[in-house]
């Protein structure tokens, strides 16, 4: 059985850690995406990001002021034993939220959208969302935060079959130029693009592709991944780099995720989680041990699974 | 700092920015202040300007700098405030804004995100001898939060709240920033976007339109949207 005060703790201090220390991945990629540009403006924007993320680190203030929206993902495992349930948890994970936005402190970024009433705690009504899924065989729950940012840099448009591939190429260029110029967008971003499902679905696929996964991760089918490759490398030869300067540093990694659709349709999300990118996720189990990681490893097998029932592969 | 730093050209500037000081500004030129700048955002520009609320006395001898932003700050409990980080906010939003406060307050230097359009500069910065300031890489909150040496006051909080509230802050070192217009209305921005803009069409080549339109103000990939 695990505590509800050992969730509430974990919840409160994945928070704080997604909102000052950029996950390693990230810098990494970023470091890299510098080495190879040679734009002069982009390459010094590159340079003050780096020297934020050391600056955030060593004092421990937030990276960015504009501390996005905070929310939640939950992956419960199916043997995962809860204290008071789920119902206990979504408590916990509110009271966090409150929490850290006054001793971070996080921006109450959160208001009402049309009387624009602000609870200065980052919690109303529908926040902060909290997402789930499950994992077979697993004793655990896992807990992930993201802080994202921007209100710039996401689209969402109805393609059809017939679009093809020159269609999913076309719009996710429209999305990086449209946003990419004068940095909208606070590029380079994580682009995670949602292909197919319903239209609720195509946009969380997308979200949960850029915030989810990690730099340097790829789809498990061949096909999809050398798309991510390919779409990257795209974005990168824009001639586009950060801030919209001249420059080639508009796409860090590029993950795509899918689900069934309509017959007659194609719906494609491009989201941009942005030169901030914040997550930080913490595994629990039964027996009160307790994992920190910056991996959300959100998409699993079991999630990405094509046939009505699930087996374990047993071997390839 | 390491790597192309040393290739551009950077000053350090005293606030209230002289006008010898504004006239030798290029396009380009890393700049960090020292001495006092002060926020404002949607609700200080409707207080000074919609409202008629005076600006507070002698304050605008001491700052010629507008920051568009709302800092990551907190009230302590003995009054204190402390400010964690900052990040500015997008700016084309404020335009309409911008002709009365420059009136009213005699800023010179606005420092935000995203720069203003070419329309703007203009029409609205050029004939008040102003010029944009943009912040590096928008999210670089904690390095610009580290110039901030004290919070010399907040008008307004209870009317406004914490992040729209105007905030006078004392930097120092305070940046990195980008000159993105000078005096006579140059924008860095801008001559960027015609460099990218020339390869664009390209990278469309050979990619068929979809099927279905949709209807919008531009298609046009040499347009912004702001
Ligand atoms: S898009 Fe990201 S980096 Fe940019 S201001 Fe918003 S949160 Fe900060």
């Amino acid at each position: 059985m695990i505590a509800i005060g050992q969730i509430e703790k974990a919840a409160y201090d994945i928070m704080l850690k997604a909102a000052i220390d950029i996950p390693e991945d990230y810098e990494d990629g970023i470091r890299g995406m510098q080495k190879g540009e040679k734009g002069d403006l982009s390459y010094f924007v590159l340079e003050a990001m780096l020297e934020n993320y050391d600056a955030a680190r060593e004092d421990r203030r937030p990276m960015c002021a504009d501390s996005g929206l905070p929310r939640y993902y939950v992956k419960a495992g199916n043997e995962a034993l809860i204290e008071g349930g789920f119902i206990a948890l979504e408590k916990v994970l509110r009271q966090a939220t409150a929490r850290a936005t006054q001793d971070v402190p996080l921006r109450p970024n959160r208001v009402h959208p049309i009387s624009r009433q602000d609870n200065n705690n980052n919690v109303g009504i529908n926040a902060p969302e909290i997402d789930y899924s499950f994992e077979p065989d697993a004793d655990w729950v896992e807990i992930t935060t993201v802080h994202k940012g921007g209100l710039f840099g996401t689209d969402y448009r109805m393609l059809f079959p017939g679009d093809g591939i020159d269609g999913i190429k076309r719009f996710f260029l429209d999305v990086m130029i449209s946003f990419g110029k004068r940095g909208l967008a606070c590029q380079p971003a994580i682009v995670g693009i949602g292909l197919g499902g319903s239209k609720d679905t195509c946009m969380v696929l997308g979200k949960q592709a850029a915030c989810l996964r990690i730099v340097g991760n790829k789809n498990p089918d061949p096909e999809i991944a050398a798309l991510e490759e390919e779409l990257k490398q795209m974005g990168n030869s824009i001639g586009m780099g950060a801030m919209g300067f001249v420059g080639s540093s508009m796409v860090v990694d590029c993950h795509i995720e899918v689900g069934y659709t309509h017959t007659g349709g194609m719906p494609m999300s491009v989201h941009s989680f942005c030169l901030s990118s914040r997550r930080a996720s913490v595994r629990i189990y039964n027996d009160g041990r307790i994992e920190h990681r910056t991996d959300p490893n959100w998409f699993t097998p079991y999630t990405r699974r094509n046939t009505v029932e699930w087996q374990e592969m047993v071997s390839a | 700092m390491a790597g192309n730093g040393e290739r551009m050209k950077t000053v350090r500037l005293s606030v209230p920015i002289s006008d010898e000081d504004l006239k030798s500004l290029e396009i380009g030129t890393v700049v960090y202040l020292d001495g006092l700048i002060i926020t404002g955002r949607e609700k200080v520009y409707k207080h000074i300007l919609d409202d008629g609320e005076d600006m507070p006395e002698g304050l605008m001898q001491r700052c010629n700098v507008g920051f568009h932003c709302s800092p990551a700050a907190s009230v302590d409990g003995d009054g204190k405030y402390s400010v964690g980080a900052v990040t500015a906010t997008a700016s084309f939003r404020f335009a309409k804004s911008l002709p009365g406060w420059f009136a009213k307050t005699g800023c010179r230097v606005i420092i935000g995100k995203g720069g203003m359009s070419q329309k703007h500069y203009d029409e609205i910065f050029v004939p008040a001898k102003a010029v944009y300031f943009t912040t590096v890489g928008y999210g670089t909150g904690a390095l610009l939060g580290r110039g901030i040496k004290e919070v010399e006051n907040v008008h307004w909080l209870d009317e406004l709240g914490i992040a729209q509230a105007m905030w006078v802050l004392r930097v120092e070192n305070f940046g990195p920033l980008l000159v993105e217009s000078d005096l006579q209305g140059n924008s860095l921005f801008e001559q960027n976007n015609k460099e990218i803009n020339e390869k664009i069409e390209k990278l469309y080549e050979g990619l068929r339109a979809p099927s279905l339109s949709r209807y919008g103000e531009t298609d046009n990939k040499r347009d912004e949207l702001i």
